[in-house]
């Protein structure tokens, strides 16, 4: 087996130009998929980074009717729908797979929210409780965060983000200032930022638009205690839990949206109910969607190993004729149709083989070139190296069978009669 | 007894007719005998030696090899007949070229199973005694025609056969060489080892202890005065 090898290696490397373009098909194949599924899992990997790791495990648990979350700014609070107790948080908070839990309510869009003159439309105003900050990443940048004060009582204080600091205030410092929510007046004590762990990574519009439904033109955020002062006293908190890692998200989710729905006493075909969105999840289907679209091209890319490797069984034919008088010597000389069969089939896999190494590597430098000049990250994969080596060595001897069986059924006298 | 041939008879299909090229061939070999068998060209000597080398099988009578019957033989045990009891020497050498002297001399050792120290080891036995010990690493290209020759008759000696089989065996070298090759069998045929060597030269043959003569399928006793 071993001699067959080296004997192999010799003879292709007797006939280098006639080898190489043997491997061709092979070459590009397998160059192809390698670029193909590294390029794929390069795409794989950042969905998942920019999803996941930008809300560094966190779930968002909201209300649903049905599959629409419920907007309580143009709804009322449906029956059998109660304000979450903390002793159900802390019940939440329970959970191994649970590092943090933070109750809020939220207005997305809303149209009076002023600051002088100066409207900050599409805004979000959130009323949020004490663990909020903690569990989102938000940090505060300038000023101050809300204390003890703004969470038992009912102060009119909020804490402005970075994008509605420059919506309402331009260059200005918003510490101090009073602005009109809904006709209140609440002064701004702090300004806030997320934490870059927690933001997701934006290359380009897609990732804009993927990324940015949470993100409006700015939020505004007011104790929840303060939440009455201006919108309905008893509406439903939403929640959004932090998962202890990554791979507990969907678990830790389910957990918490369990815990909740049991509270819940509304009747079965209303539909209402709570919902995780969990972004793994949200990964998982967009990775989906990228795997499907390029399953075709592994499938042409795939063709090309086919065409390959008829080439290589093409090549094997004439070698097997060229070398006629040698097969009819080693049979004379005692070879059994094993021994032949064995040394062409080895030749003809070692021939591919190193066409397969020759891909991968070609492959490595095109998912490079890919990732350097189109912009599109790549993610070697090893998996996908093995899969190739062994793949290319089927393809030789596959395609080797036909002209291995030829050699070993030669008739020793006529091929040593051949001229 | 080596060779025992009763009533062969071979037959080539050529389109629908069936051309007879061995008729009723009766010989027999024995053991240590040194046999020359002379004759025109397309009078059925390869096919003889195709046959008795078990390259080949007859279309009717029975041929026992070493007393082994070879028709009922199966296509591996012919392979190990040719492997261990019958050594090649051809006409035109018949030498893998990209392989070394020592690499040709080791090719029937391979196809024996034996270990990889051991055939070199017995590949050099056999190349010193054909006097090539210097040129064992040499490639065929690297040889004249009489040392290919004779690296050839080292690969055929070296898994000590039964019989030695040689097709014109000086066809393709000059008188000189040639005169060498007859020595080396005449030395071999000293030591024990049977002979059965195909030539149309009759100074050739004349070194064998006796000659046998086919024409037309026939093979007889050489009285001296055929044509060649």
């Amino acid at each position: 087996m071993f001699e067959n090898i080296i004997l192999s290696f010799k003879g292709i490397l007797s006939h280098k130009v006639r080898s190489l373009l043997t491997m061709l098909g092979i070459i590009i194949g397998i160059a192809a998929i390698i670029a193909i599924v590294s390029t794929i899992k390069g795409t794989n990997e950042q969905i998942k980074n920019n999803l996941i790791g930008a809300g560094n495990n966190t779930v968002k648990i909201a209300l649903y009717r049905g599959d629409g979350q419920m907007d309580l700014q143009y709804e009322s609070v449906p029956e059998g729908v109660s304000v979450i107790p903390d002793e159900v948080k802390k019940q939440i908070k329970d959970s191994d797979k649970i590092k943090s839990v933070s109750l809020y309510r939220q207005r997305s869009y809303v149209d009076s929210l002023y600051y002088m003159n100066t409207a900050l439309n599409g805004g979000s105003v959130l009323g949020i409780d004490e663990d909020y900050f903690d569990t989102t990443g938000y940090k505060i940048k300038s000023g101050k965060g809300f204390g003890k004060r703004e969470f038992t009582g009912s102060v009119k204080t909020a804490i402005i983000d970075t994008t509605a600091a420059t919506g309402l205030f331009g260059g200005d410092d918003p510490i101090g200032k009073i602005i009109d929510i809904s006709g209140e007046p609440f002064k701004i004590i702090g300004v806030a930022v997320q934490n870059s762990k927690f933001e997701p990574v934006i290359n380009n519009y897609e990732d804009y638009q993927l990324y940015n439904q949470e993100n409006s033109s700015g939020q505004v955020f007011i104790p929840i205690n303060s939440w009455s002062v201006i919108f309905k006293y008893d509406e439903p908190q939403n929640c959004i839990i932090q998962a202890s890692d990554t791979d507990s998200m969907t678990k830790a989710g389910k957990e918490a949206v369990d815990i909740l729905n049991g509270r819940l006493t509304v009747s079965e075909d209303s539909g209402i109910k709570y919902k995780s969105e969990d972004q793994l999840e949200r990964a998982k289907s967009l990775q989906k969607l990228s795997d499907s679209t390029n399953t075709l091209v592994i499938c042409i890319a795939g063709i090309s190993l086919l065409v390959g490797g008829i080439g290589v069984m093409n090549i094997m034919l004439v070698s097997v004729t060229e070398r006629t008088r040698e097969i009819g010597l080693k049979k004379a000389l005692g070879a059994r149709k094993k021994i032949i069969l064995g040394q062409f089939l080895t030749e003809a896999a070692v021939l591919t083989s190193i066409g397969g190494i020759i891909g991968i590597i070609a492959g490595i430098i095109l998912a490079q070139l890919i990732s350097k000049f189109a912009d599109v990250p790549v993610a070697i994969s090893g998996i996908s190296i093995a899969v190739s080596v062994i793949f290319s060595m089927a393809v030789g001897i596959v395609f080797g069978l036909i002209p291995s069986v030829k050699a070993a059924n030669l008739d020793p006298i006529d091929a040593l009669r051949y001229e | 007894m080596v060779i025992d041939l009763k009533e062969i008879c071979k037959d080539y299909i050529q389109g629908k007719d069936a051309v007879p090229v061995l008729k009723d061939v009766n010989l027999s070999v024995d053991s240590g005998e040194y046999l020359a068998i002379m004759g025109p060209s397309g009078s059925g000597k390869s096919t003889l030696m195709n046959i008795i080398g078990c390259l080949d099988r007859q279309t009717s009578g029975t041929f026992i090899f070493d007393d082994s019957d070879i028709s009922v033989c199966k296509d591996r045990e012919l392979s190990e007949i040719r492997n261990k009891k019958i050594g090649f020497v051809f006409q035109n050498f018949n030498l893998l070229p990209r392989q070394s002297a020592v690499e040709n001399v080791e090719l029937p050792l391979l196809y024996a199973g034996v270990p990889k120290k051991e055939r070199r080891e017995m590949a050099k036995e056999a190349l010193i005694k054909v006097g090539l010990e210097e040129r064992m690493n040499f490639k065929p290209t690297q040889l004249s025609g009489g040392q290919k020759q004779r690296v050839a008759i080292a690969r055929a000696m070296v898994n000590s056969p039964t019989l030695l089989l040689a097709d014109e065996p000086t066809g393709a070298l000059d008188t000189k060489s040639g005169e060498q090759v007859m020595e080396i069998f005449q030395n071999l045929n000293d030591e024990g080892v049977t002979i059965v060597m195909i030539t149309h030269e009759k100074e050739i043959a004349d070194h064998a202890k006796r000659i046998m003569y086919i024409r037309d399928g026939e093979l007889s006793e050489y009285s001296g005065g055929e044509t060649l």
